[in-house]
């Protein structure tokens, strides 16, 4: 007999007022059961106030093969950082 | 195109860009990280045995919470460690099957018994302090998910090695007979935790490949002079020896010398023939199959719920 828990990936916002953060995974037989997992493996000493949990199929990423063409639209367009432009020094407080 | 692809990975590790689960990797690689991360997570989980076995005895209310904290911990070791090796592509009940029938090894430290309170301290400060050794260096390990889940460890193990040096020094200080029961917890702690760092470097012909792909950053000999080099002195602190009459400090080395380490002892322990090892095999399978219904009655229960949401 061969039936293992799903796997959940488990996000969590270590202080109010920070983005959830992927922390790791683990499994567990449901939503409910995969918070109360990811409060006692990932938060024993206090690393949390708010935790995410998602089961692991749902999550879809990019394929780290095609990444250099995937950003590639991004690569040459330096003027969207503000060092691209040369101002005088006294401009002040841009 | 194979070799190619097999630069490419290379280059990246000697540039110390971190591998990911979904990146190409050669498949010597994947095996190799396999089986040194779920041997780790087997040894955390193993490793709750020894200890466990002294929650209900410890002596005070403190020493019990403290106790409990740290095996709890082990058990999130366990779990990091496993979960990291999933993302490999092995499942977590493969992982329990190579463990309970006897195919998968667990750290051979595990294997002794603990037979009084002390050994609660001489775990904390050797074994724990041997693990931290070898696992420091683990945390910029070439595999992201191996190097995060050995981060979040090592920052857990520092307070295990504490209360366990904590432990030696009150018994030290204690009367005739505790200071006897920390020395001889010594004696018998020592020569196994030494020989946790593995086999000689000329006796473990994988090492130089996994120094090439940075899943180990130290030799084993390195590691174990280094651990000796620390111990030697702490154990002065506690006013306790070391059972090593050949422990000397090797003013050219700028290290300790040590006498030989019985390689017969720990081949056996390896090879299922220490102490525990049956009795800990043992209590893992119990432990897996008394818990089955539990597994199976939460996976009913977590299908039962999504029907009923159907429904509604
Ligand atoms: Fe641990
Ligand atoms: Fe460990
Ligand atoms: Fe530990």
């Amino acid at each position: 007999m061969n039936k293992e828990w799903p796997l959940w990936e488990i996000f969590i916002r270590s202080r109010q007022g920070l983005d959830h953060k992927h922390v790791g995974s683990l499994h567990a037989a449901d939503a409910q059961m995969a918070i109360e997992n990811a409060r006692d493996v990932y938060t024993r000493r206090m690393e949390g106030v708010s935790i995410w949990v998602v089961e692991s199929k749902h999550i879809h990423a990019s394929n780290p093969t095609e990444a250099g063409e995937l950003y590639d639209p991004a690569n040459d367009k330096a003027y969207r950082h503000p060092t691209f432009y040369d101002l005088p020094d006294e401009v002040k407080h841009m | 195109m194979e070799k190619n692809l097999e630069d490419i990975f290379q280059d990246k590790i000697d540039r110390e860009i971190r591998i990911e689960p979904k990146d190409w990797m050669p498949e010597k690689y994947r095996q190799t990280l396999i089986r040194q991360i779920s041997q780790h997570a087997h040894s955390e989980i193993v490793g709750m045995l020894p200890e466990g076995n002294w929650i209900t005895r410890a002596p005070s209310l403190r020493r019990k919470s403290i106790l409990l904290a740290k095996v709890q911990d082990e058990a999130g070791h366990g779990l990091y460690l496993y979960s990291a090796a999933e993302t490999l592509g092995i499942t977590r009940d493969e992982m329990y099957e190579q463990l309970h029938s006897g195919r998968a090894k667990y750290s051979s430290i595990f294997n002794y018994p603990t037979l009084s309170w002390a050994d609660m301290g001489a775990i904390g400060w050797l074994v724990d302090g041997a693990a931290i050794m070898n696992q420091v260096p683990l945390c910029r390990a070439s595999f992201g998910p191996y190097a995060r889940a050995m981060v979040r460890v090592c920052k857990e193990e520092s307070f295990h090695q504490r209360q366990g040096f904590e432990i030696l020094l009150t018994l030290s200080r204690g009367n005739e007979a505790q200071k006897n029961m920390a020395q001889d917890a010594l004696n018998r702690w020592w020569w196994p935790s030494i020989m946790m760092f593995g086999p000689t470097d000329d006796e473990s012909p994988n090492t130089i490949q996994s120094m090439r792909w940075k899943i180990k950053r130290f030799t084993n000999d390195e590691l174990r002079q280094k651990f000796v080099d620390i111990c030697a002195d702490q154990v002065k602190i506690l006013g306790l020896t070391l059972p090593d009459k050949d422990l000397t400090w090797n003013e050219t080395r700028g290290h300790y010398d040590f006498g030989p380490i019985n390689w017969d002892e720990f081949w056996q322990v390896v090879s299922g023939n220490g102490p525990c090892n049956r009795d800990r095999l043992n209590a893992r399978k119990k432990a897996w199959e008394d818990g089955a219904w539990v597994r199976e009655a939460a996976s009913a229960y977590a299908e039962k719920k999504k029907s009923e949401q159907k429904v509604a």
